[in-house]
């Protein structure tokens, strides 16, 4: 697997989801994606950045340009020093927030990606990285 | 240029507080330093004519006076007060946060505002100050010449005078921006709101943009009020315009529609494209019921049809 392209964005304020809801829309229609597979990844990020900044007290996106044999893909990781979340099953359940959230934001990104992943540690801070592949 | 800048003016705090504590451990410094008295006042007065001169050519030299936003006799009136200002300010003395300097702060103020006005960047904003430096210390020297000490001690003076002007007008200039950006976003707030009236007892409203939470209060709020003004049936909330929906803006727009239902008028949501159906279906957010359609003319014809409209043709199109 070959890394092609990588970049990072602060995502600290609100005005920064947009900033970077855009910038993954930017390398979504570099990659050639289908619209509906463009529309997934940007909501997908607009969740998690959105999570990074309320919950996660602002933190950074890395967007990666990934080669492996013939697919290409993208790959996104949120990384804040937050507070972590101590029930993760909960955190991962349909319909359960923290605050006053539909509580679907985690739950639906990983619905709207190809790979999920997430680790987090209570005092440490939080990291999520999804992947679509074309 | 900005960093430079608080760089300086940072060494500069730094020396001042080796000063003060050089001064503290010896009298002999203090003393003499209280003797002698600022001759910048002085210097300023007695030069005006050939310090403004030289001031327009510096300004000329970077590039300020062949701009075409600010015509030469604009620049040559400009400094022209400034030095009227700054020495009538100098020889009253004091610190620049002192009466004596207001007029000539204000008049900064004002000409940083110009500035923003006629669209110069904060740096070229901040050089109509820093190019007095170089004809004020070249007059510092040649009445100075034979006098090192009182050359260091003016010098100094004058640097610390320029840079306290200087973070006035970038002060200025930062203001007058944040100002003007505040407005725009006022502005914004209600250009973002047009409720129209698509029929009798049809209301619309065409969402454009990024749903943040105090834009979305606002939209909502102005709907709602319109749909009390008008006895308004059906609401029609277009989101063609949106261009990611995801679950902060599903909430947003599933408590307008809950709204909307209480008062007793019914709902309706366009501008659903395909793309953005799959998504919502994917992030698994449940509409409860909101009727959606894909574009606004589907539900202007849907909601006519609820109301017992029936729109007929009454001659063929050629
Ligand atoms: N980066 C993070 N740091 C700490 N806690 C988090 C983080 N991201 C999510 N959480 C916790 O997980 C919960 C569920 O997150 P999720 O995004 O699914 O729902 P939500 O943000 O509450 O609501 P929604 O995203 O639907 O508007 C949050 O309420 C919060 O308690
Ligand atoms: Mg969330």
């Amino acid at each position: 697997m070959a890394l092609v392209k990588s970049e990072e964005l602060p995502v600290r304020l609100e005005q920064d989801v947009v900033v970077a809801r855009q910038a993954v829309r930017r390398l979504a229609v570099e990659l050639k994606f289908s619209l509906v597979d463009q529309t997934k990844m940007v909501t997908a990020a607009s969740e998690l950045a959105r999570n990074t900044v309320v919950y996660g007290g602002g933190g950074t996106m890395r967007c990666e340009v990934l080669i492996d044999g013939g697919k290409s893909g993208l790959r996104m990781t949120f990384e804040d020093q937050g507070p972590g979340i101590p029930d993760m099953t909960l955190a991962m359940k349909d319909g359960w927030t923290s605050g006053s959230g539909l509580g679907m934001g985690l739950s639906g990104a990983k619905r709207l990606v190809n790979d999920f992943d997430i680790v987090s540690e209570v005092g440490k801070g939080t990291r999520v990285t999804i992947t679509r592949w074309k | 240029m900005l960093h430079a800048l608080i760089m300086r003016v940072h060494t500069a705090i730094q020396l001042i507080q080796s000063r003060v504590s050089l001064a503290k451990s010896s009298a002999r410094v203090t003393r003499e330093q209280t003797c002698r008295k600022s001759r910048i006042a002085e210097i300023l007065k007695a030069h005006q004519d050939d310090l403004a001169a030289e001031w327009v050519k510096n300004l000329q030299a970077t590039g300020t006076g062949k701009d075409s936003r600010i015509s030469e006799s604009q620049l040559r009136e400009q400094t022209k007060e400034f030095l009227v200002l700054l020495s009538e300010a100098a020889a009253a003395g004091g610190d620049v946060h002192s009466q004596a300097w207001n007029a000539t702060v204000d008049f900064l103020e004002d000409v940083s505002r110009s500035r923003v006005q006629q669209g110069f960047t904060s740096e070229e904003t901040a050089r109509f100050i820093f190019s007095f430096k170089q004809p004020l210390f070249a007059r510092l020297r040649a009445e100075l010449a034979k006098d090192h000490e009182a050359f260091a001690e003016e010098t100094w003076a004058a640097t610390e005078l320029l840079d306290k002007m200087g973070l006035i007008t970038i002060a200025a200039f930062q203001k007058t921006r944040e100002d003007l950006i505040n407005r725009q976003q006022q502005e914004m707030l209600e250009l973002s709101t047009p409720v129209v009236k698509m029929w009798d007892g049809i209301l619309a409203l065409p969402m454009i943009g990024t749903l943040d939470s105090a834009r979305t209060q606002i939209v909502m709020e102005s709907l709602l009020q319109r749909i009390v003004d008008t006895g308004a049936e059906l609401a029609i909330i277009d989101i063609t315009g949106v261009p990611t929906v995801d679950t902060l803006v599903a909430q947003h727009l599933l408590k307008t529609v809950t709204a909307i239902r209480l008062m007793g008028a019914d709902c309706i949501i366009s501008g659903v494209r395909p793309q953005i159906a799959q998504t919502i279906v994917h992030l698994g957010v449940d509409l409860q019921g909101v009727t959606t359609k894909a574009n606004l003319a589907d539900a202007l014809s849907l909601a006519l049809k609820k109301l017992g409209f029936a729109v007929t043709r009454t001659k063929a199109a050629n």
